[in-house]
């Protein structure tokens, strides 16, 4: 078979402000690993491993000089000496999801990037849709990783996509055909252990397959069950068909010693619809990109989330995206809550192609800053070369009302309470862009969970 | 009962109250009255617990205890209430979801069994009705999009489900027409009971047509300077606040 491996669109990121030092130590563990990930025999597969392997070896990860992490510091993690997760067979109890008690349904578990069948159920799922691990694909479903995976991240200009290519061996993959909606979510729960003497490291891929009038909701989440220092970087490609409705909510409570990185990059053909919304509780670093391109006409994206960090968190939100042909519509709404002496940073840039008229975008970033020390870098950024478009962005940062503070105070009810009040009114703009009520709940349950934490 | 002694209070390092001195007793309503600027809302204010606003002298004793030591919400949920001059309009918090949550504080604060969904309704019920308000009004976020006689009446209604032992009412007219205004006075006298105090802050005297005091009491410059009954409000009515050193324009 052959198969189209050349990335679908160049990226605009540049690798200049990358240090090719840092490359090594997290090349390393690939020497313990490398030979015996899965797939060897399969020649595209090996060949985008080893550019992967290249390119990453000679950039290494990117420095604050990269334009487009000024804000977000990786200079911890290139002076930690990460070893590759080791098979977790732990018992997890306990996995999170947004089901009611006692329902089930589809559901994929990966436990430090490996894939956990123990833990997992496919069943219930309409015929014909592909819910399994990228590892089991490599065997049964060549064809469809050969003409997916790669082609959304390029590891050219990206060095933390290149270094995802690397070590390349699992992670779920999603396959819903043409015209099948699937009613129930679909949860992907990605939990870290890690190890308690030694920093450690894995790099799922996750790939998400709408064919034409398809549709389908997926629900990430990430949690962490262990205090060592954990790095998972993620890469997930999506492919939205022509009037295809994708849904993909991410949740990241992952534990105080992870760092949390993801790409997203996803493609929506025309009269598609993909949404996403990112929801960043946990991680002592966190870096979300998110890529989405209408690549059809009359698409559709709503790309949203909140960041709810305290303590001497970091979380970064990127995202880029691109009208690449008329009609489309492009909607942001991220709001993010910071306490202590946290620090967020949204990144979101809105690019109009030559000829994406009647493009609508709207973007949105409100922080809500709870201490002096709180800080939020935000970087809107409209890049518009078609001139019948109609494109807006609103960035602010304010502190919680004191007029309101007190009037809610004078009647009775506890600062903590008032302040939960308040943020949970504040962050509800941003969650009430989840369509499904149920996940909207479950969400919104994280949250309450989170200012029940500060107390 | 409460007892204001030598009240001096700071807003910004400025003096605005200068020593006032004032008693109210159970079941007793008492305005003040004054020109802008003689420190009436900085009395409210002072009262309720506000930031900012610093007491730098004096004492109030709120039945036998220091009021001025309380939280905001301790001393609401002992009993003192503050109807605002500017009630506060609060985006996604809807206004069931504040009254459930402040109902059910203060009622914990005193030791009572906090009201299930069902009861609370109940008694919203009750209290909308004889306000005159609508279902819708209690959908809303608090306050947000309520003309100012809806602003007025919700506070009444916070008022009338909180119970207190003691409401200041911030210029309760300001922005009612005299409909409103009518209502609002109705919602607030029904209130009126042997065990409620009431202090009831007023540039204008029409307001006490309506909410009769027991006693009046001129506010200027920070200080009390002249107390009797409610013809006094009569009185400043036709003199206008000139013989207490401020033009009646003010």
């Amino acid at each position: 078979m052959t198969a189209n491996h050349s990335p679908l669109h160049p990226m605009t990121y540049s690798t200049r402000g990358a240090d090719p030092a840092t490359a090594p130590a997290l090349l390393a563990p690939l020497d313990q690993v490398g030979a015996g990930l899965p797939g060897s025999g399969l020649s595209w597969l090996t060949d985008l491993r080893a550019v992967g392997r290249e390119r990453f070896a000679a950039v290494g990860l990117p420095t604050i000089k990269n334009e487009s992490w000024r804000y977000t510091n990786l200079r911890d993690l290139a002076k930690t000496s990460f070893q590759p997760a080791a098979p977790a067979a732990a018992a997890i109890d306990l996995l999170p999801t947004v089901r009611a008690e006692g329902q089930d349904g589809p559901r994929l578990v990966f436990v430090d990037g490996r894939f956990r069948g123990d833990l997992s159920s496919v069943e219930g799922l309409p015929p014909g849709v592909e819910l399994l691990s990228i590892a089991a694909a490599l065997t049964s479903h060549t064809d469809l990783l050969a003409d997916h995976i790669g082609r959304l991240a390029a590891a050219d200009d990206r060095p933390l996509v290149a270094l995802n290519s690397a070590y390349l061996a699992d992670g779920p993959v999603l396959h819903v055909p043409a015209g099948v909606q699937v009613e129930r979510p679909i949860e992907l729960v990605f939990v870290s252990v890690g190890s308690e003497v030694q920093a450690t490291s894995c790099h799922p891929r996750s790939l998400l397959i709408a064919e034409a009038g398809s549709k389908a909701v997926v629900v990430e989440h990430h949690v962490g069950r262990g205090t060592g220092t954990t790095l998972a970087n993620h890469v997930t490609e999506v492919f939205v068909g022509e009037g295809a409705t994708l849904h993909h909510y991410k949740s990241q409570r992952d534990g105080g010693g992870a760092i949390h990185l993801s790409h997203i990059a996803a493609t929506v053909a025309t009269g598609g619809c993909y949404d996403n919304f990112i929801l960043t509780t946990g991680a002592k670093l966190s870096r979300n990109e998110v890529v989405s391109r209408l690549d059809g006409t009359d698409a559709r994206t709503h790309v949203s989330g909140g960041y709810l960090v305290r303590g001497t968190q970091h979380a970064d939100t990127t995202t880029l995206i691109v009208h690449a042909q008329p009609n489309g519509t492009s909607r942001e709404v991220y709001k993010g809550v910071i306490d202590d002496t946290a620090r967020a940073v949204f990144q979101g840039k809105i690019t109009v192609c030559p000829g994406a008229q009647k493009t609508d975008g709207y973007q949105l970033n409100r922080a809500l800053l709870l201490s002096d020390g709180a800080e939020i870098d935000s970087k809107p950024e409209l890049e518009i070369h078609a001139d019948d478009v109609k494109c807006s962005h609103g960035c602010t940062a304010g502190e919680l009302d004191d007029d309101a503070l007190f009037y809610l105070r004078a009647r009775g009810i506890d600062r903590d309470t008032a302040q939960g009040l308040l943020i949970g009114a504040f962050l509800s703009e941003s969650l009430g862009e989840i369509a499904e009520e149920s996940i909207r709940d479950a969400f919104q349950g994280i949250v309450a969970g989170w200012l029940e934490e500060q107390k | 009962m409460i007892e204001i002694k030598n009240l001096h209070a700071t807003v910004d390092g400025k003096e605005i109250l200068k020593g006032v001195d004032l008693t109210i007793r159970p079941g007793e309503v008492h305005a003040i009255m004054g020109p802008n600027g003689a420190g009436k809302s900085t009395m409210s204010y002072v009262l309720a617990g506000r930031d900012g606003y610093e007491v730098t002298e004096g004492s109030v004793t709120y039945y036998g205890k220091d009021l001025l030591a309380m939280e905001p919400e301790e001393r609401a949920a002992e009993g003192v209430f503050l109807a605002f001059q500017y009630p506060v309009e609060i985006p996604g918090v809807g206004n069931t979801t504040f009254l459930k949550t402040a109902i059910n504080a203060i009622r914990k604060h005193r030791g009572e069994k906090e009201l299930d969904a069902m009861q609370f309704l109940k008694l919203i019920r009750e209290k909308t009705k004889a306000l005159g308000m609508s279902d819708e009004m209690l959908k809303r976020a608090v306050n947000v999009g309520f003309s100012g006689g809806e602003k007025k009446r919700n506070e009444t209604l916070q008022m009338a489900v909180l119970e207190p032992k003691f409401a200041i009412l911030d210029e309760t007219d300001s922005g009612l027409d005299i409909d409103a205004l009518k209502i609002v006075a109705e919602g607030v006298n029904a209130l009126r009971s042997p065990e409620r105090s009431m202090l009831v802050i007023t540039h204008y005297q029409r307001l006490l047509d309506y909410i009769v005091p027991d006693h009046v009491h001129v506010l200027a410059a920070g200080r009390i300077v002249k107390s009797g009954g409610k013809e006094l409000a009569l009185e400043l009515e036709k003199n206008g606040y000139r013989d207490f050193g401020a033009s009646e324009a003010a």
